[in-house]
């Protein structure tokens, strides 16, 4: 194989002046995170409320909520940034939209809210899977306590659920940070488009490669040690939540 | 709001979009389900080998698969394909290796880790008794696996992986990343030479929308009807 290997590139001047090739990477990575973790926001919170109206006893509002699963579950991601991003400044009256187009970090803005809404949806469906695991007798001995419904998903069954859908969660924060690489599409620089572009200029594919990869897997590994002592922190004594014994003492 | 639209360019482009496109993303999607089901199913079983080192072999692979975004696998393989092309031909130069091929490997490579993980479950959702009752009848252990597991194991897992088979549906769209014309790449070189991006991009959208959703139906329709009664 012809290939010159040099891994000292990294620390050699990007053409971009911002410092090294090393430099550059990091400066991906921030962007990666801050992506991820705006959007993740907008996610948990819509999700959460989408997730909960499907589970709730109005028929119409449940049809909404599923409607707006499918809408941005049936849809790539790819396409989903190219519509915020293209399509939407020009459906909204002129002037909003060449606002929207002259913002100094419009892919950055659409990224966080395309990554969210899409991200929303996954998380929708699982807080109604987690309140629909639930055993019935929840419900009921919520209103049997004099509980108002609101009261009942507060206290009693929320808390409950998002305990359960703590795994799933976790993979929806790796799988986030993994999407946002999407956002190279529309020009932002996260860390996948700083090793694309480290490649560009230096002719180093493999090393570039190869350090974005080993940024990835440290992350999506401390992301999983967090959420393991997230989950213990969390668990509610005397359940077997995630299938993890570990808990139960015995 | 739609007075300067043109809806023209969709008729202008279809047969183009659909032709070169479609024809290239599904061709991808149903290859890439095909290879990714039966590497991921090898993968699968030998994470459950009681060999350590097989089954650590397949475990690191399908945990770095899984954290690495598919951009950045598709990044890699694509310049990595070649020089695994020359490394096995003994050849000097890096392999010429078509747009199709360089995806279709991708696409095999990284859908194995996830279609390992269903088939691992499917594979640990039969019951223990079931593979001592085939070693009972003398049967090996391809033979206990081909005749007795695995088609239970396939069968119990159809809706997932035909629900994962959409997720690559969808994936299949970031190859536009290399400029290939798939049915989003069609869509964008059509949408940048007439300077028509809303039009081209809300219709691969609605057509995204119609054929993912009609699929996820028919899915769950077949999800209630391969559904063993226990």
């Amino acid at each position: 194989m012809n290939y010159n290997w040099n891994w000292n590139i990294f620390w050699e001047a990007a053409p971009d002046g911002g410092g090294s090739y090393f430099d550059s990477l990091i400066s991906g990575l921030l962007w990666t995170l801050a992506t991820a973790a705006l959007a993740w926001i907008i996610a948990l919170v819509l999700g959460s409320i989408v997730g909960t109206i499907r589970t709730g006893p109005n028929k119409w509002a449940a049809r909404i909520g599923n409607a707006y699963v499918e809408l941005f579950r049936n849809i790539p991601l790819l396409v989903q940034m190219f519509l915020w991003y293209f399509v939407m400044p020009e459906l909204m009256p002129t002037e909003i939209g060449n606002w929207l187009k002259s913002m100094p970090n419009a892919p950055f803005i659409t990224a966080v809210l395309s990554l969210g809404f899409f991200t929303s949806a996954r998380v929708a469906v699982q807080v109604s899977t987690g309140i629909n695991a639930l055993p019935r007798g929840q419900r009921m001995a919520g209103t049997a306590l004099g509980l108002s419904l609101p009261q009942t998903y507060r206290y009693v069954l929320l808390p409950m659920a998002f305990r359960i859908i703590i795994p799933s969660l976790t993979n929806e924060v790796a799988a986030i940070i993994k999407n946002s690489s999407v956002a190279l599409t529309i020009g932002l620089m996260e860390l996948t488009a700083s090793a694309r572009s480290m490649q560009e200029f230096s002719f180093q594919v493999f090393e570039a490669f190869t350090a974005a990869t080993l940024i990835y897997l440290a992350v999506s590994v401390i992301a999983i040690v967090a959420a393991n002592l997230l989950e213990k922190f969390l668990a509610v004594p005397g359940f077997i939540t995630s299938g993890s014994a570990k808990s139960g003492g015995q | 709001m739609f007075a300067n639209f043109d809806f023209d360019v969709i008729q202008r482009s279809w047969v183009y979009l659909f032709a070169t496109g479609m024809t290239f993303t599904l061709k991808l999607t149903l290859m890439a389900m095909l290879g990714g089901t039966v590497l991921g199913t090898f993968l699968a079983m030998m994470r459950l080998s009681s060999n350590k080192l097989v089954a650590g072999f397949a475990t690191t692979y399908v945990n770095i698969m899984r954290s690495v975004p598919l951009v950045l696998v598709i990044f890699w393989f694509y310049f990595l394909v070649p020089y695994l092309g020359a490394w096995v031909t003994g050849s000097n130069e890096p392999m010429q290796v078509g747009a199709f091929s360089s995806c279709l490997i991708t696409f095999v490579m990284f859908e194995a880790a996830y279609y390992c993980e269903i088939m691992r479950s499917g594979i640990q959702s039969i019951p223990r008794g079931q593979i001592w009752a085939g070693y009972a009848m003398g049967m090996n252990y391809w033979q206990t696996m081909g005749h007795i597991v695995l088609p239970q194991a396939f069968r119990n897992m159809i809706p997932i992986l035909f629900t994962q088979t959409i997720v690559l549906f969808q994936d299949v769209s970031l190859v536009y990343v290399l400029s290939i014309t798939d049915f989003v790449g069609a869509a964008s070189k059509v949408a940048q030479r007439d300077g028509r991006l809303v039009e081209m991009y809300s219709f691969v959208a609605v057509v995204y929308f119609i054929m993912c959703f009609g699929l996820s139906s028919l899915v769950k329709k077949l999800q209630q009807k391969v559904a063993i009664i226990r």
